[in-house]
């Protein structure tokens, strides 16, 4: 399984007048690291949208481990092991940090092994908290989530998806918000998760972070794919430069 | 110059933890606010005489409308129509008892269990709707079988169905409404606070991501709402049979506004504020009586004041001062 | 018959747009679902009723007192009722809510349920339509919704206080940045709503007596008209109207009187479990319902 790991195929779809996504294809092979960038409204979170179940495509087709998931339901792809991060961060307000995490361990999917960890929820849940770098021994995971700063939501949410141990994390604009130091705190986790096996997709707005990690790269614009390859490669591809920095740096 | 100074006793963060509890005077301390209420509530009827007993009774059926309204709010799902389950759930048993002639027990359990189908089966259509559009539903509901039962006049028409079997014996007409809501306060509280419970706030945060948590969100929505419509047609059922009968009156306004209210005025979310809000408000009501539909101004005027002045509630203040020393102190 | 059906479901579809077009437009502006809006229609009816029969103002006068004062009403109510707990959507129902029955079931207590409590109409008398007759009370009706739905369109096309309220609609934060106030245009939303309130009690009522379900009823009516039509359209609302007006007169006289409610409740049931987007509405809100 490791070629056609994930295959989305002549997707499309609109939004009234709006064409978000206009027939994009690609593929990716298991544990590697995909980046997605394009201009803001290019329909990059629309395209996660529609891979996570959450919209439903006009036509066309996304394929996971060599099984049919399109129109599936949010829930039962989840199960299936595709986790991904909101790009506005949606983290329970009303509950503690740690607590936050209860809801993927409770899911069917990692319910009954924990993901193969040891100890109750509340202690799992902490783990994993601590590897995306809160402070353990400090108050940190206990505080309500309404009351943690960005940079730490940003990382909740990651979180929150390691919990349901994916093999696919979908990464929105994870890096959008936090400052400096925690994005030089974080791509050393997801190159250790990527170490690991997992598969990654990675929206961002960052790109010499991206780049430095991405084995490949696409690039949307106004909805189309307008280039594709080795993050060397299209960072040289004018059509990339002109849509995404604008005609005149071009 | 004196000033007041707050001190939390931190006794409330530790028994929350394993280390917790060190000596009989904490295990008092946290004991007490459960017990003296169950105690005055099992103790309290035989004291005070008949009439309170009447009181007592219905204060624990809406006490479990009110309950389980919060159950509903807990994931998210305002109930304008309380009144709804109420009403369904009177009217069941009232035709198993009174059309097939059950006997009550069986007629309430009955009753109880098959309104709690019919609830659950109405509503399931209808919970993938977020907001206002939820409330908006259940304000409809008990309107539109009101107007079903007038128009193909079933079930007794505009007359209701009258002549059902009473309890018969007072003891278990008094005990099991309060065993009944002790049981459903408790086990609720318990409930949220499971890792069920946590969930089912977590849709109420944010359902999108639950769903990319691999949770059915649909399915836990379902199993809320049949526990909610078991509470609130046990409710309805056991009120038809010490009325002795079941009408219109049962999809009335006043079974839904009561139990909003007191959860609004008792502090949402908490189970434990819903049943000290009914237990405000019904014996108030009982001595409004006197006013005639004045008491249903008077509901909407302590809901309107408590949904914007006191959005907090009765019960999270009366634990956050239960947990504070307050001493004055000189600065 | 099918005159009657016409010019009767005619007559019916504008009285619901009338009823609804406050509610819907308070709604579409500002998010605020107007739980009140029913007992405002029946305040300003009593009202309007006291003014003519205990003040004894004359009658345009007394139209022009109380149009004013439900727009005051509705400026005064947001900042009471809605202001303090604007975004929390339980509070906003629950407190618009309690406001509207607190009213209506006040008048109860007052004992306002009586037939003396009806309002005259504007034009006595009647003439025949293609040989049926039709009083002039019901042309108004029929003529005043679409004079406000005509006025709605070039206040919200044309006027910079419209303008601003479709800017509000249609992205609330980019307003914001813009310079508009958003809480004064969403009090002033509500306070148009409420003066169409007014505007619909002082046509309608006078076709039966004022009555405190009826409050109750146009609650009801104002959010099948807004559901069924998909909120902040009025393309769909003038839809919904004929719709639903039109099925209900066909209900009435082929089936029984008795059924009529419950077409509202029905269309707001099936709509929101069918089609949660309404009839003509946008898909934005699709993911706001669901
Ligand atoms: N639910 C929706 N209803 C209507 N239009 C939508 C919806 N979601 C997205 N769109 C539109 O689709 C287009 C693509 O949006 P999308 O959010 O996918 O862009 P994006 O690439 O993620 O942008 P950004 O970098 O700002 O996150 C935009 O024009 C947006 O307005
Ligand atoms: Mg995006």
């Amino acid at each position: 399984m490791r070629e056609n790991f994930l295959v989305v195929e002549n997707v499309s779809k609109s939004f009234g007048g709006v064409k978000a996504i206009s027939n994009v294809s690609f593929s990716l092979s298991g544990n590697s690291l995909l980046g997605i960038i394009g201009p803001n409204g290019a329909g990059k979170t629309t395209l996660i949208n529609i891979i996570t179940g959450f919209i439903k495509p006009d036509s066309g087709r996304v394929i996971f481990k060599g099984d049919d998931i399109t129109g599936l339901p949010g829930y039962k792809i989840a199960e299936k092991g595709i986790a991904r991060t909101f790009q506005i961060v949606r983290p329970f307000l009303h509950l503690p940090a740690y607590k936050n995490l209860i809801i993927p361990l409770y899911s069917k999917r990692v319910k009954s092994f924990r993901g193969g960890r040891f100890g109750d929820r509340d202690t799992v849940a902490i783990d994993l908290l601590e590897e995306v770098g809160f402070e353990r021994d400090s108050s940190v995971p206990y505080k309500s989530a309404s009351s943690l700063p960005h940079g730490y939501l940003k990382r909740l949410e990651l979180a929150r998806c390691l919990a349901l141990q994916p093999e696919l994390l979908i990464l929105d604009e994870l890096f959008s918000g936090m400052s400096m130091s925690e994005v030089a705190a974080t791509v050393p986790i997801i190159e250790k998760l990527k170490a690991e096996g997992l598969t990654l997709i990675m929206i961002e707005h960052r790109l010499r972070e991206l780049f430095r990690i991405a084995d490949k790269v696409i690039v949307l614009n106004f909805g189309e794919k307008i280039a594709e390859g080795k993050p060397s490669e299209v960072i040289e591809n004018e059509l990339v430069k002109v849509a995404y920095l604008g005609a005149e740096s071009a | 110059m004196i000033r007041k100074e707050r001190i939390d006793r931190g006794i409330k963060v530790r028994s929350d933890d394993i280390y917790a509890i060190s000596s009989y005077r904490e295990i008092l301390y946290l004991l007490l606010p459960r017990v003296i209420p169950v105690l005055c509530l099992l103790l309290l009827p035989t004291l005070l005489g008949s009439y309170y007993e009447r009181v007592i009774i219905i204060s624990c059926l809406m006490g479990l409308l009110a309950l389980s309204w919060d159950l509903l709010a807990s994931i998210g799902l305002f109930s304008l129509g309380q009144a709804f389950f109420f009403g369904v759930g009177g009217y069941a048993s009232g035709f198993f008892s009174y059309q097939l002639g059950l006997p009550v027990p069986y007629s309430i359990v009955l009753g109880t269990v098959s309104g709690a189908l019919v609830c659950t089966l109405l509503l399931a259509p209808v919970l993938r709707l977020k907001g206002v559009y939820f409330s908006i539903v259940t304000l409809a509901f008990p309107l539109f079988f009101v107007r079903i039962i007038e128009s193909t006049k079933i079930l007794g028409g505009t007359e209701g169905i009258t002549g059902i079997s009473p309890i018969g014996n007072s003891w278990i007409e008094l005990y099991i409404p309060i065993f009944v809501f002790l049981f459903s306060l408790f086990g609720l509280r318990r409930l949220i606070n499971s890792d069920y419970g946590i969930v089912l706030q977590a849709i109420r945060d944010n359902d999108r991501a639950v769903i990319s948590s691999g949770i059915n969100v649909y399915a836990y929505k379902l199993e809320c709402t049949f526990i909610v419509s078991l509470l609130s047609c046990f409710s309805g059922a056991f009120m038809t049979h010490i009325y002795q009968a079941v009408g219109l009156s049962a999809f009335a306004l006043d079974y839904s506004l009561l139990p909003l209210t007191s959860a609004v005025l008792g502090g949402v979310g908490t189970f434990a504020g819903p049943a000290i809000g009914t237990f405000i408000l019904v014996p108030l009501s009982e001595f409004l009586r006197v006013f005639g539909t004045l008491r249903v101004v008077f509901y909407s005027v302590i809901l309107f004041l408590c949904i914007v002045l006191l959005p907090e509630g009765i019960f999270p203040f009366l634990k956050r001062k239960y947990h504070q020393i307050e001493r004055f102190v000189e600065v | 018959m099918l005159t009657g059906i016409i010019v009767y479901g005619l007559v019916n579809s504008s009285i619901l747009l009338l009823v609804a077009l406050g509610f819907c437009l308070t709604f579409g502006v500002s998010r605020i679902a107007n739980f009140a809006h029913g007992a405002i229609y029946i305040l300003f009816g009593y009202l309007m009723w006291i003014f003519l029969n205990w003040l004894k103002i004359p009658f345009l006068f007394a139209i022009l007192l109380t149009l004013v004062l439900s727009g005051i009403f509705g400026y005064v109510a947001y900042y009471v009722a809605v202001r303090r707990v604007r975004g929390i959507v339980l509070s906003e129902v629950v407190s618009t809510f309690a406001l509207g029955v607190g009213i209506l079931e006040f008048f109860r207590w007052m004992g306002f349920v009586t037939y003396e409590f009806s309002l005259p109409p504007i034009k006595k008398g009647s003439l025949y339509i293609l040989g049926f007759p039709i009083d002039y009370q019901r042309l108004i009706i029929i003529l005043a919704a679409i004079g406000l739905v005509a006025f709605l369109y070039f206040f919200t096309h044309y006027t910079k206080l419209g303008l601003s309220f479709r800017a509000i609609a249609q992205n609330e934060r980019t307003a914001i940045a813009l310079g508009i106030d958003a809480d004064r245009v969403a009090a002033l939303s509500v306070a148009f709503g409420s003066a169409f309130a007014s505007v619909a009690s002082i046509l309608v009522l006078p076709l039966g007596i004022i009555s405190i379900n009826s409050g109750y009823e146009a609650l009801l009516i104002a959010i099948a008209v807004g559901i069924v039509g998909g909120l902040e359209s009025i393309p769909g609302m003038i839809l919904a109207s004929l719709v639903l007006g039109f099925v209900q007169i066909v209900v009435g006289v082929y089936v029984s009187s008795a059924w009529v409610m419950v077409v509202y409740l029905l269309a707001i049931i099936v709509i929101l479990v069918v089609m949660p987007s309404g009839l003509l509405g946008k898909f934005k809100e699709l993911e706001e319902r669901v």
